[in-house]
């Protein structure tokens, strides 16, 4: 009776027209600043796009709807620009820091969650988020409204000047096709395979012998890690970690992208969140409207829209194609 | 000064009062909630940006055409109600055959939408609310001052979730509801219009939230966000006491309000995220909430 909340994942493993299309991604991200789009636009993008599709391997393919993610992106940014800036770290350690204070979050949060299922599992995330923001606001290290500031960007493994915008633009490029690549690859295991039996019917799949809880909460863990790696990396770009992004406003919009490029599948998130961006810089003059534009979004995507931008594409592909 | 734990009596009552009045609220808007999702199977985000309506709608009354509090009370429910009824008729209806959570993400955009267009005409900043005259003084208990307005919230309060509680656990059409909760199709089939039944609920859920936000109108500021941050600590009191039962929803709703007062006299610092972390305990212990059923 229930429509299922994403698409149908194919076994094989790398397609011949996935492994195209990301050529093609990656060619074309590669070439973008020359073609007189703003780097750092791009790179805000990129980090976003990541999340997003961090975001999606949990709802998208593991059918589970978190509304705290901001969380994970707000920590790993906070732990990231602290150990750059007040520790002196290189930038690849204080990334990895920020990567590993997200995990340990999700893992933790993620052992509290699984413990609801549906409804309750969005609220529970929602409300343990909440506490990190309030904890973010209150904790000295944070500086509170101020967040942290001035961040140096450092030398990456010593070598290569990140205060160049291009040699910026380009690591956010490479972190971002690696953690694409793995979700994808993730995706298509044995591992994703049984996480869709799972969203498709739990007891099921756990009658088949598969510890649901276990797979569910290994999903949470991987998603917060890969959103924690963009958020430390946006710390990074934007020299800057701030409480814009553990608020709760960052956990819908997340949503927003995904549910807009299409969840549940791969490159949905990434157009989605590529929009979502691009319109956020092109609105910015108008102030407040931008939350009911993106509301208005929300809206029209839930009521017409729910295969997203990709998921529509692809419907009417396989369609004309049969 | 008597003093208990080192602290004064005269803070520990007056903390106690905020959380049984901070309580009241959890209380209204935790039952609605779980009202609506009685029925709906839907989790209201909007939840909070119709107790801010409600709030701005009595303002509106007062500025405009001078419509005191007592008639604000009465019709700025009904006018939010009736939003209410048409989002429901219009957009939420068409989502129950889909996955639940297609609900709670349209009933967010619609509250961003919302609370938008508020931020952008009234900026983020409070409008305060006139005490109505007769509430100006206070009780003198002895021991605390007891403001006439806090002692109308509680005791008001206490009327409108316990009447709520009446009406779906002892009358006959409480009963419908009920049997519409457990399966709309054989309910329908005994000529009971179960579509008509959902409207209406959520209707009425929505119109608890604006009553609750028309009886915090004189206490908070009146502001466009006051909602947003409500309704996440009401999601909490929701999970902590289990949506299955609406007496639970109630006491959980007072209970952790008194919680949150204690906390500020004893530990100021944990305040705003005691209930969170209430949560979290109650999570690992039972984690179906404290009167939640296993589903």
């Amino acid at each position: 009776m229930t429509e299922p909340v994403a698409a149908v994942i194919p076994a094989q493993r790398w397609q011949p027209g996935f492994m195209l299309t990301m050529v093609v991604m990656a060619a074309l991200l590669a070439v973008a600043p020359f073609a007189g789009i703003y780097p750092v636009f791009l790179m805000k993008a990129l980090c976003f796009a990541l999340f997003a599709c961090a975001f999606n391997l949990l709802l998208g393919f593991g059918g589970l709807l978190s509304f705290g993610h901001a969380m994970f992106l707000g920590t790993a940014g906070y732990v990231c620009a602290h150990a750059a800036k007040v520790w002196g770290w290189p930038p690849e350690a204080a990334i990895l820091a920020g990567t590993g204070a997200a995990a340990t979050l999700g893992l933790v949060t993620g052992l509290l969650a699984i413990r609801r299922q549906g409804i309750y599992f969005a609220m529970i995330t929602l409300a343990l988020a909440q506490m990190i923001y309030f904890f973010c606001l209150q904790a000295p290290f944070t500086h509170g409204e101020d967040g942290i500031q001035s961040v140096p960007r450092g030398r990456l493994f010593g070598l290569l000047d990140l205060s160049n915008t291009l040699s910026m633009y380009y690591f956010v490029l490479v972190v971002f096709i690696a953690a694409f690549a793995l979700i994808y690859r993730v995706v298509h295991s044995p591992f994703g395979q049984v996480l869709k039996a799972i969203r498709e019917n739990e007891p099921r799949a756990i009658s088949l012998g598969y510890d649901a809880e276990r797979y569910k909460l290994l999903a949470f863990v991987l998603s917060a890690t890969l959103a924690g790696l963009a958020g430390a990396t946006k710390a990074i770009v934007f020299q800057l970690a701030s409480l814009t992004d553990v608020h709760w406003t960052m956990s819908g919009e997340v949503v927003l992208m995904t549910l807009l490029g299409g969840m549940g599948t791969v490159f949905g998130p990434v157009v989605g969140a590529f929009i979502i961006i691009g319109l956020e810089n092109y609105l910015a003059a108008f102030g407040e409207w931008v939350t009911v534009i993106t509301g208005g979004i929300f809206v029209v995507c839930v009521l017409a829209f729910r295969r997203g931008i990709v998921g529509e594409i692809m419907a009417w592909w396989s369609q004309r194609k049969s | 000064m008597t003093e208990i734990f080192g602290i004064p009596t005269q803070a520990l009552f007056g903390q106690l009062l905020i959380g049984l009045i901070n309580g009241a609220f959890y209380a209204m808007l935790s039952l609605g909630l779980a009202v609506i999702f009685g029925l709906l199977n839907i989790i209201n985000f909007t939840h909070g940006a119709q107790y801010m309506l409600g709030a701005f709608c009595a303002w509106f009354l007062l500025e405009r055409w001078g419509i005191g509090y007592w008639w604000s009370l009465l019709l700025a429910p009904v006018a939010v109600a009736a939003t209410g009824v048409l989002i429901e008729r219009t957009m939420l209806s068409r989502l129950y055959k889909l996955d639940h959570l297609y609900g709670l993400l349209l009933t967010f955009g619609i509250a961003l939408m919302i609370q938008g267009v508020f931020t952008n005409y009234y900026g983020s900043a409070g409008q305060p609310y006139r005490l109505p005259v007769e509430f100006a003084d206070a009780f003198d208990l002895g021991f605390m001052r007891l403001p006439k307005y806090r002692a109308w919230v509680i005791l008001a309060s206490a009327i409108v979730c316990f009447g709520t509680w009446y009406v779906i656990e002892r009358t006959k059409l409480g009963s419908y509801l009920r049997a519409a909760t457990e399966n709309p199709a054989l309910v329908q089939a005994f000529g009971i219009n179960v579509p008509r039944m959902v409207t209406l609920t959520y209707g009425f859920g929505v119109g608890l939230a604006a009553f609750a936000g028309v009886m915090a109108a004189p206490i908070y500021q009146v502001n466009p966000l006051m909602g947003a941050n409500m309704i996440i600590v009401v999601f909490a009191v929701v999970v902590i006491g289990g949506m299955g039962s609406i007496l639970g929803a109630i006491l959980t709703g007072f209970g952790l309000g008194v919680v949150e007062g204690l906390t500020k006299v004893f530990y100021p610092e944990a305040s705003n995220t005691v209930i969170f972390v209430v949560m979290v305990i109650v999570l690992l212990i039972k984690p179906a909430g404290l009167f939640g059923k296993e589903r």
